[in-house]
């Protein structure tokens, strides 16, 4: 069954690996029946603040999903030969991604039990219901990409013709996941934070930075875990992604911030105060806020200098730092800064509790888990191949 | 026939495990007589003949609640002629005011936990917790 | 087009709430299954609320109460948990925007009663994903917590805050249970209804019934002769953020 037979083979390390993620997994498990028996009301969400990690985790995640189009595409469409390696990675890391998606929703729930509701009675006037349909005709789609061209490649044949124009429809839909999931937002009359056309080019932007960032770094770890290289064109090639991807998103932010304080709405200015330097004498998230700002400046520096940029070692670095930047703004700053303050302009602080961090965590360790799995499942074809 | 030991103990094993539940209520005692249930004696005549009742009052509850809820819908009209206010605790209940020896019981022995006890009220617990 | 629709469902309402008469709740049941469609489209309820009545009688909160009470309203000691179908809020809260360096003393800093507006189009219905709350045909936004998922998107979209998570069990923080009315279970959203149980009753909401100022209105703004048509008539009244387009039924008379 999907060549799940690679997967249980391995040296020490790789067991090592995967039973640490499993006990990070099983800690989550267990906060999660607390939170099931007990309620929502165990993380540190709050009548004002009504989402917080996981609703943050969920929208940064499926920036890292749809990103998987930056190799699809070139190598698809344009005939981009030195992807070829690559995509099989990037289709991996999309299931992973939005799988990590669906359980941040899941999590999130007062009533799971009652969540096939959804479908019992679908709602198109809803974003979230488009949301769900594009987030598992995402997964679908990537999953049937990934086994097709990957059992092929195991038997040396090529791909059938007929997974051509699902691999042509992904490309749209990878665009359309992150838009919906900003639609969820930018929608909302009262939340003047998200209230913004920007804010889909934005969430694209930044996930294209972000994913590729993250893409690169899994090639340079498998190239030194593995035989497996990917070789230094295609991760030069990401890294001018990244780069572009970068200085757009910054770019769509400085737009952001002209609009709200030049026009000296209060209501758009208070979130950004909020986020940068505190309202009414509450500032939780002002040095996260600044730290990703300088990390988004640094690494723009650290990519446009073509002498840095072809460094890898430098290049991990700065991966690092555009990862890192964007995560603090959008799996941190978007959600709560959004809700803060409230529409009735109420500040209220929110800090995660430990069973909130533990089942996030837990999830990153599952999305963790697939990825191993999963790039482990296709080195070993193509280690078979290479003998 | 080497393994004829393991195979026959496996076989023991097997059939102990899956007879399981039978061994089991019989050392704990529990019967699989019908439970008697206490019924009410103020009124003769539910909402529908007590054969309709027993095998689907939870499709008409669960039609109560979504006309009452979603349809503004509050009144039932019986087979006769009658009309009832369509409500768990302020007509069922009215009755069948025993909740535990009612329908408690029988859902226990059914293996049944509806969830409409998590927020419709009995109302002998209120007056219980109050006297 | 809408008010012209509106005039004439408003008249053809009272003829057949006229036919269909006051002292007849009782036998309801037949005439009210033919005349329920009809008086349902010319119902519009809405509520005009008084503020300076309301300030009359100080630290006065026997609507609140009322509606607790009736409603098993659990009392959440944390703030964050807190669960509120009415409540008083201070007026540059309830009215942001609406405020200014000489905002009159008789209301900075007051507290002015707010609930769900029960909008005529509500972003929280827009929303929602299972349909578990909706709009009514008589104008009530109504919730099914049978059928919340609970997953507070009506809660972002809601500009006014007025609605509440069930973050824990609400059960055992309910002061004195009445076996009338629901409790709630942990893990769904609820907000005000405007008592639609006790309207199909032919009763005035909890709150409005206990208000000792009379500062609370409620009626029927699709009936011309309704003392809330005649309020909004004779005052200037304000509602909240009407700038977004979500039209509340709640109107503030000042």
């Amino acid at each position: 069954m999907f060549m799940f037979e690679k997967a249980v083979v391995g040296g020490k390390r790789y067991w090592a690996w995967i039973g640490a993620l499993s006990a990070v997994i099983l800690v989550g498990f267990l906060c999660y029946l607390l939170q099931l028996t007990e309620g929502l009301g165990i993380t540190g969400l709050s009548r004002n603040v009504t989402w917080g990690m996981y609703i943050a985790q969920f929208t940064f995640f499926v920036g890292v999903a749809a990103s998987a189009v930056m190799v699809v595409l070139p190598y698809y469409l344009h005939n981009y030969k030195a992807f070829g390696k690559l995509t099989i990675l990037g289709e991996f890391l999309a299931i992973s991604a939005v799988t990590m998606c669906m359980l941040f929703i899941f999590v999130d729930m007062g009533q799971p039990m009652r969540i096939l509701n959804v479908m019992l009675h679908p709602t198109p006037g809803s974003m979230m219901f488009w949301d769900m349909i594009s987030l598992s005709g995402y997964l679908v789609l990537n999953a049937l990409i990934a086994y097709v061209t990957l059992s092929s490649e195991r038997k040396e044949v090529p791909p059938p013709h007929w997974i051509k124009p699902i691999i042509i429809l992904s490309i749209p839909w990878a665009v359309s996941i992150h838009t919906v999931t900003a639609f969820l937002y930018n929608g909302l009359p009262g939340r003047s934070f998200w209230l913004t056309a920007i804010l889909a080019p934005r969430f694209l932007a930044s996930a294209f930075a972000a994913g590729p960032a993250l893409l690169i770094l899994l090639c340079m770890i498998i190239r030194k875990l593995t035989k497996f290289d990917v070789g230094s064109e295609p991760i030069q090639k990401l890294a001018v992604i990244v780069t572009y991807a970068m200085i757009v998103n910054i770019f769509f932010v400085l737009m952001e911030i002209f609009t709200v304080f030049y026009s000296q709405i209060p209501e758009h200015m208070e979130h950004f105060k909020f986020l940068f330097v505190g309202l009414q004498g509450q500032a939780p998230l002002v040095p996260w806020m600044w730290t990703s700002m300088i990390l988004a400046a640094a690494s723009i520096f650290l990519l446009l200098v073509p002498r840095y940029r072809r460094n890898e070692k430098v290049l991990a670095v700065t991966c690092v730092m555009v990862f890192a930047s964007l995560w603090i703004d959008k799996g941190l700053g978007l959600i709560i800064g959004g809700f803060t303050p409230s529409p009735l302009n109420v500040v209220t602080r929110y800090v995660p509790t430990a069973p909130e961090l533990a089942i996030v965590v837990a999830i990153w360790a599952i999305g963790l888990l697939m990825i191993t799995v999963f790039y482990k499942i296709a080195l070993s074809v193509r280690e078979r191949l290479a003998e | 026939m080497r393994d004829r030991g393991l195979i026959f103990t496996g076989l023991v094993l097997f059939l102990g495990l899956i007879t399981f539940p039978v061994w089991y209520n019989l050392a704990s005692g529990t019967s699989s007589k019908p439970p008697e249930l206490k019924l009410p004696t103020t009124e003769k005549q539910c909402v529908a003949p007590t054969e309709t009742m027993r095998m689907s009052h939870m499709e008409m509850l669960i039609t109560w609640r979504d006309q009452v809820v979603r349809q503004n819908d509050r009144t039932y009209v019986a087979a006769d002629g009658k009309r009832y206010d369509m409500s768990l605790t302020n007509t069922c209940l009215k009755c069948h005011d025993n909740k535990a020896e009612f329908c408690d019981k029988c859902h226990d022995y059914a293996g049944v936990k509806p969830y409409c006890w998590d927020c419709h009220i009995d109302p002998k617990l209120v007056q219980r917790s109050k006297g | 087009m809408t008010i012209h629709r509106r005039t004439f469902l408003g008249v053809a309402g009272l003829s057949a709430v006229a036919l269909a008469g006051k002292s007849t709740i009782g036998a309801l049941a037949k005439a009210g299954e033919e005349a329920a469609p009809a008086a349902g489209a010319a119902t519009r309820w809405a509520m005009v609320i008084d503020p300076q009545r309301c300030l009359r009688k100080e630290g006065c909160k026997d609507c609140i109460g009322a509606c607790d009470k009736v409603h098993n309203v659990p009392l959440f000691k944390d703030k964050d948990h807190e669960v509120k179908w009415i409540w008083k809020e201070p007026f540059e809260n309830a009215f942001t925007g609406e405020e200014n360096p000489y905002t009159a003393e008789a209301l900075k800093d007051k507290p002015v009663l707010v609930f769900c507006n029960h909008c005529d189009n509500p972003p929280c219905v827009r929303v929602c994903p299972t349909k578990a709350t909706w709009k009514r045909e008589d104008g009530i936004v109504m919730m099914d917590w049978h059928r919340c998922i609970g997953c507070r998107y009506c809660m972002a979209a809601c500009p006014y805050g007025s609605r509440s998570f069930n973050w824990l069990d609400p059960r055992p923080r309910i002061p004195a249970l009445d076996p009338e009315f629901p409790t709630r279970t942990k893990g769904v959203v609820e907000k005000c209804t405007f008592c639609e149980e006790r309207l199909a009753k032919g009763e005035q909401p909890a709150c409005v019934e206990a208000c000792p100022e009379k500062a609370l209105v409620f009626g029927n703004l699709d009936d011309p002769a309704s003392e809330v048509r005649s309020l909004l008539r004779e005052h200037f009244t304000i509602r909240r953020k009407p700038e977004l387009g979500t039209q509340p039924e709640i109107y503030y008379i000042v």
